[in-house]
């Protein structure tokens, strides 16, 4: 069981309140991912909830119990950290073991489990050796090994694959979701990329300064963002947010298309424009363009095939039904 | 940063060390030498550097006047006991202050070591009348206790920088794990700050067994170290030089030995964080 309630709890360092007061439900077996730039206060709540910091004000409830003034050893979560924070003078063995030992488990039981663990995550042929003989990935699993053997109430994870390189990240991402999936165990994932959050999230916590800015799933913030944050942060490559008098026909402070809500023609359209970088991925071509109606050039997304010269006229339309609207607070207008 | 080094440059910086080591090491040189000498060769005008007979008979004497082995084995249980009960004391003390700091941490450490810039002999007559009242002149225990506390800020400030170094991200992890903060202390941070504890525990010694002011005012016949064993030959007329040094070899010897063995960790130990 791991549902975790979050009521009013505020976070100050000194004079500084990094999370002013934060209501927060997540549910047993859910995956939530807080998303948000860096120094939004993401790592500072999943520290809170692990109780490695102390909450300013308000109440953490695990499991229908106050865990608020609950020491970390005794919340019953697991961690896993971006450094990975293995102990580097213990083996695999006995890094995956340390919780178990730690909990007073006998000899036997400790084995059985970490060799469970170890089977699971390909770590068996690793046991013996030292954290400092593994390589990133194989250390990051290691990590997951110490985290899973206790079978804790959830799982929290701090940025756990930004130290990695991008080919073994896609790699890892599976792998944590598959995890989720088979364990169905409460976790908790901080990261700045919103790639990840939308991979892996049941349910997307968006962070800025320290206050949620939404709260839903990835098809919902893609769809419905609240604000125009979310809307500028959910999504790659980013929403085009467009102001001015092109914003007013529509009735509104801000308007957004996102760049696959965008056609290209080179003959027709709404908005002319002249097409500026253009970045080919082979499935699909980014396009910059420059148009009157922004400053800043407008992204489009085209088919792989497509190809501009740099300075070719083009015509934009975008698709009226992904158009969203935004007041002057920069809320979203129904 | 890769710098070009010439041979000339290497020659140079060489001789020099070769220069000062050596500086440094001729009183030690000298202090040998003349236990070797007779009385009268010792204090020879001009100084007996090869030239004379060389003879053990000092040494006979002094084993013979004054039992060495006890005075060793009281420089090994007061070196020892102060260093280790420091260590007991200093590790807790320096977790804190590395982990856990308030905002008083660095004065508190500067504090400490301030107390190194007094001048012991300020504070000999109110110890000196502690150690009447409790009994402990000339004890063992007393002088542990009094060196414990005279090494202890350098021990904390010691452990402190090797502590820093620690990632705090395993201390947590290991509260994460459910390790209580004895466990935390006991089976991540202890094991994982061996080398600094080494380098502390052996500098520590080699300044405990060095330790001359206190040993000599709080002891007489029972409790002396080695120190006691050296000032027992010397005499203010200056006679007896030859005596004096072969005593003084003979404490030195287990300590240089110490040191020599482990030179590798003290010079680490000593410029542990300011070199990565």
């Amino acid at each position: 069981m791991g549902r975790i309630v979050l009521d009013k709890v505020k976070k100050s360092f000194g004079e500084v309140t990094v999370i002013p007061p934060l209501d927060l439900e997540i549910n047993d077996g859910e995956f939530v991912v807080f998303v948000g730039p860096s120094g939004c206060g993401k790592s500072t709540l999943l520290r809170l909830i692990a109780g490695l910091e102390d909450v300013s004000d308000g109440v953490i409830q695990i499991d229908g119990k106050d865990a608020t003034d609950v020491p970390p050893a005794k919340r019953g979560l697991a961690m896993v950290f971006q450094s990975y924070a293995l102990y580097p003078h213990m083996t695999v063995r006995k890094n995956i073991a340390f919780p178990l030992r730690m909990a007073g488990l006998d000899q036997a039981e400790q084995n059985k489990r970490v060799e469970q663990a170890a089977a699971v995550l390909n770590l068996t042929d690793y046991l013996e050796r030292r954290p400092g003989q593994l390589s990133g990935g194989q250390r990051q699993r290691v990590a997951i090994g110490r985290a899973i053997v206790r079978e804790p109430a959830a799982f929290l994870f701090d940025e756990p694959l930004s130290n990695l390189d991008a080919a073994l990240r896609v790699g890892m991402r599976l792998e944590i979701s598959e995890l989720h999936k088979r364990l169905k165990t409460t976790m908790i994932y901080v990261t700045h990329d919103q790639v990840e959050a939308m991979t892996m999230a049941d349910k997307i916590v968006v962070l800025q300064a320290g206050v949620i800015e939404q709260v839903g799933s990835p098809l919902e913030l893609y769809s419905r963002p609240r604000n125009t944050f979310v809307a500028g942060f959910i999504g790659s490559p980013k929403m085009n947010l467009i102001g001015g008098a092109e914003a007013q026909k529509h009735n509104a402070q801000t308007i957004g298309i996102r760049p696959e809500h965008i056609e290209i023609s080179t003959t027709e359209g709404m908005w002319k424009g002249t097409v500026g970088v253009s970045e080919h991925l082979g499935s699909d071509t980014f396009f910059h363009v420059q148009t009157p109606i922004s400053e800043e050039p407008l992204t489009v997304r085209a088919t792989g095939e497509m190809s501009l010269g740099y300075g070719a006229d083009v015509y934009l339309t975008p698709r009226p039904e992904f158009l969203h609207r935004f007041d002057a607070q920069g809320l979203r207008i129904e | 940063m890769a710098r070009a080094v010439t041979t000339r440059r290497k020659v140079i910086t060489t001789a020099a060390a070769w220069a000062v080591g050596l500086l440094i090491f001729f009183p030690i040189y000298w202090t040998i030498l003349t236990s070797f000498k007779t009385e009268a060769q010792a204090i020879n005008d001009p100084p007996l550097f090869f030239n004379f007979d060389w003879t053990l008979e000092n040494y006979t004497l002094v084993q013979q006047r004054s039992d060495y082995m006890r005075f060793l084995w009281n420089s090994v249980i007061i070196a020892g006991g102060s260093t280790l009960l420091g260590i007991i004391v200093a590790v807790p003390a320096a977790w804190s202050m590395a982990f856990v700091p308030s905002k008083r941490t660095k004065d508190i450490l500067l504090w400490m070591l301030s107390t190194k810039m007094l001048p012991a002999v300020g504070v000999l007559y109110p110890i000196s009348l502690l150690f009447v009242q409790f009994n402990l002149l000339d004890t063992r225990f007393g002088l542990i206790i009094v060196l414990m506390l005279i090494n202890l800020p350098i021990i904390v400030w010691m452990l402190y920088t090797y502590f820093k170094e620690i990632p705090v991200d395993i201390l947590e992890a290991a509260r994460m794990d459910g390790a209580g903060l004895k466990e935390e202390i006991l089976y991540v941070l202890t094991p994982m700050a061996v080398p600094g504890i080494a380098s502390t525990i052996l500098l520590n010694f080699i300044l405990a067994w060095n330790e001359a002011f206190w040993t000599l005012n709080l002891t007489a016949a029972n409790a002396g170290p080695l120190t006691a064993f050296i000032a027992s030959y010397s005499s203010p007329e200056g006679l007896f030089f030859a005596k004096l040094s072969a005593a003084s070899t003979m404490a030195i010897a287990p300590i240089l030995i110490l040191g020599w063995f482990s030179q590798k960790q003290l010079v680490r130990g000593l410029t542990f964080g300011a070199v990565k």
